[in-house]
C-alpha cells in the first residue's frame, strides 16, 4: 500500500491573497499545491504538494537525486512554486526535497519555528536576489590573427610573436575582469545589503563562453533593484574580453538562512 | 517600509513577466540555488548527507550542465550499476560510489582540470568516516573567499 508524504517548498506569511497565488499552481509530480497555516503563528503558511510516497521515502530519494533528469525536474518544478510565491510577497525557500509525513507535521514545524521564520521574513521584506556572474572570454580568434606570412617574420618568430599577443590579450582580459568586479562591487555598495559567493559555474555551456570568475548573489532592497540591475550590467563596458551577467530577481534563495557567524581564521572579503 | 511587502513586489515590472527567472532560468543557477542554498530543516525523511555530499559532488564534476554533458556524450551515471534503481542495497553502494568520486575528483583536480569546489563549509557537513583529507579542497576555499 503506498500513501502519500508532504513536499514543503518554502514558508511565507499570507495577507490573503496567497490562496490565490497557489490556485492553479502544479509543483513537483505535477501535483497541486497548496497551503499549511499555522493559526498559532500569526500569518505563517508553507506551500505545499502531496507527494506519492514510494517516489519521495527515503530509499527512493537516495536513488531519485542521482537522476538528472528527475533532478531537474523536481529542482525546476521546485523553483516555479518559490518563484510564482516570492512574485507576490516575502519568502524563505525550502532546500530541495523538504519532506513531510502530513500536513500536520508542517503546520507543527511552522509553529515550533514560528519566531525565527516571522523575523527572517521581515528582515528579507521587500528585497530581492540578484546574481552576478563575471567572465573571462576566450580570445576571439580574429582578436589575435596568425602572423601574415609576408611580415618578414620567420615562421619560428612568427609563432612566438602570435604566441606573446595572445597571451597579452589573456592577460589584459583578466585585469579588464578585475575592474569589472570593482565597478560591481561600487554598484553593490550603493545599492546591496548583503552578499553570498557561490563557487564560480564550470564546464558545459558556461565554459564554452569563457570562464567563470565571479558567481555572487546581493540581496537588494526593491527601491534600488533597477538601479543595481543597471549598473552592474554596464559594469562590463569598454571592457574587451569580459562578460557579466545578472540573473533574476530571484526569491532570497542565498539569503534564507541567516548568515552563519564566520568560523574562526576565515575572513571574509 | 509602510507599505505591506505584498503590494511592493506586486509592483516591481520585472516579476512574473517573461523577462524574470521563471521557467527558462539556467539550470545551474536553480541547482545552486534549490540544493546548495534555501533552509535546511530536517524534515520527516532523513536524506543521508552522504549522499547529498556524493550528490554535490557529480554536481560539480557536471555543473552547469546536464544538457550539454549529455550533447558531449557524458552519461555514466545513467550506465553506473550503483545508480539504477537499487534503492534496497543502495545505501553501501554509494557509499563506495562516493569513495569512487572523490577519487575521480582528485584525478581531474591533478589533472589539470580548473574544478572549483568551494562553499563547503556552508553545505556538507563532511562525514568522518571517509577520507577527511580529501575534503578540504584548499584551492576551492581560495576562489571562494577571494
Amino acid at each position: 500500500m503506498t500513501g502519500s508524504l508532504t513536499y514543503a517548498y518554502a514558508v511565507a506569511r499570507d495577507d490573503g491573497s496567497l490562496r490565490e497565488v497557489v490556485s492553479g499552481l502544479v509543483g513537483v509530480v505535477g501535483a497541486p499545491v497548496g497551503l499549511v497555516r499555522a493559526e498559532a503563528c500569526e500569518g505563517l503558511v508553507a506551500a505545499v504538494s502531496q507527494v506519492p510516497e514510494q517516489d519521495f521515502d527515503e530509499a527512493a530519494l537516495r536513488v531519485r537525486l542521482e537522476d538528472l533528469d528527475w533532478l531537474e525536474a523536481t529542482a525546476r518544478a521546485h523553483h516555479r512554486v518559490v518563484d510564482a510565491l516570492a512574485a507576490r510577497t516575502t519568502v524563505l525557500p525550502l532546500r530541495l526535497v523538504t519532506m513531510y509525513r502530513d500536513e500536520e507535521r508542517v503546520r507543527a514545524m511552522l509553529v515550533t519555528r514560528c519566531g525565527a521564520f516571522v523575523s527572517r521574513l521581515e528582515d528579507l521584506a521587500a528585497q530581492v536576489e540578484w546574481g552576478v556572474k563575471i567572465y573571462v572570454e576566450e580570445p576571439a580568434a580574429e582578436a589575435t590573427p596568425a602572423p601574415d606570412p609576408g611580415a618578414g617574420l620567420s615562421p619560428g618568430r612568427a609563432y612566438l610573436s602570435h604566441r606573446r599577443a595572445q597571451r597579452h590579450a589573456r592577460e589584459a582580459s583578466y585585469r579588464h575582469a578585475d575592474e569589472a568586479a570593482g565597478r560591481v562591487e561600487s554598484a553593490a555598495s550603493a545599492y546591496a545589503v548583503d552578499r553570498v559567493r557561490h563557487r564560480a559555474q564550470q564546464g558545459g555551456p558556461a565554459s564554452e563562453r569563457g570562464e567563470n570568475l565571479v558567481n555572487d548573489a546581493y540581496l537588494v532592497p526593491l527601491r534600488h533593484a533597477e538601479d543595481f540591475r543597471a549598473d552592474v550590467a554596464r559594469s562590463a563596458n569598454g571592457l574587451p574580453g569580459v562578460r557579466v551577467e545578472v540573473t533574476g530577481p530571484w526569491a532570497p534563495y542565498s539569503f534564507a538562512a541567516p548568515a552563519a557567524p564566520e568560523p574562526p581564521g576565515r575572513s571574509g572579503p | 517600509m509602510t507599505e505591506p511587502p505584498a503590494r511592493r513586489m506586486g509592483d516591481l515590472p520585472s516579476r512574473g513577466t517573461p523577462y524574470g527567472q521563471g521557467s527558462s532560468a539556467n539550470l545551474a543557477d536553480i541547482l545552486e540555488r534549490v540544493l546548495d542554498k534555501g533552509i535546511v530543516i530536517a524534515g520527516d525523511i532523513q536524506i543521508n548527507l552522504l549522499d547529498i555530499e556524493l550528490l554535490t559532488i557529480k554536481l560539480r564534476l557536471l555543473v552547469a550542465s546536464v544538457d550539454k554533458a549529455k550533447e558531449m556524450g557524458i552519461d555514466w551515471w545513467e550506465h553506473d550499476p550503483s545508480l539504477s534503481s537499487r534503492a534496497d542495497d543502495g545505501y553501501r553502494s554509494l557509499t563506495d560510489e562516493n569513495k569512487r568520486l572523490r577519487a575521480e575528483v582528485e584525478a581531474l583536480r591533478e589533472g589539470g582540470e580548473a574544478l572549483t569546489a568551494g562553499d563547503e563549509e556552508s553545505e556538507v557537513p563532511a562525514p568522518r568516516r571517509t577520507s577527511p583529507a580529501r575534503r578540504s579542497a584548499p584551492r576551492g576555499r581560495k576562489r571562494d573567499e577571494s
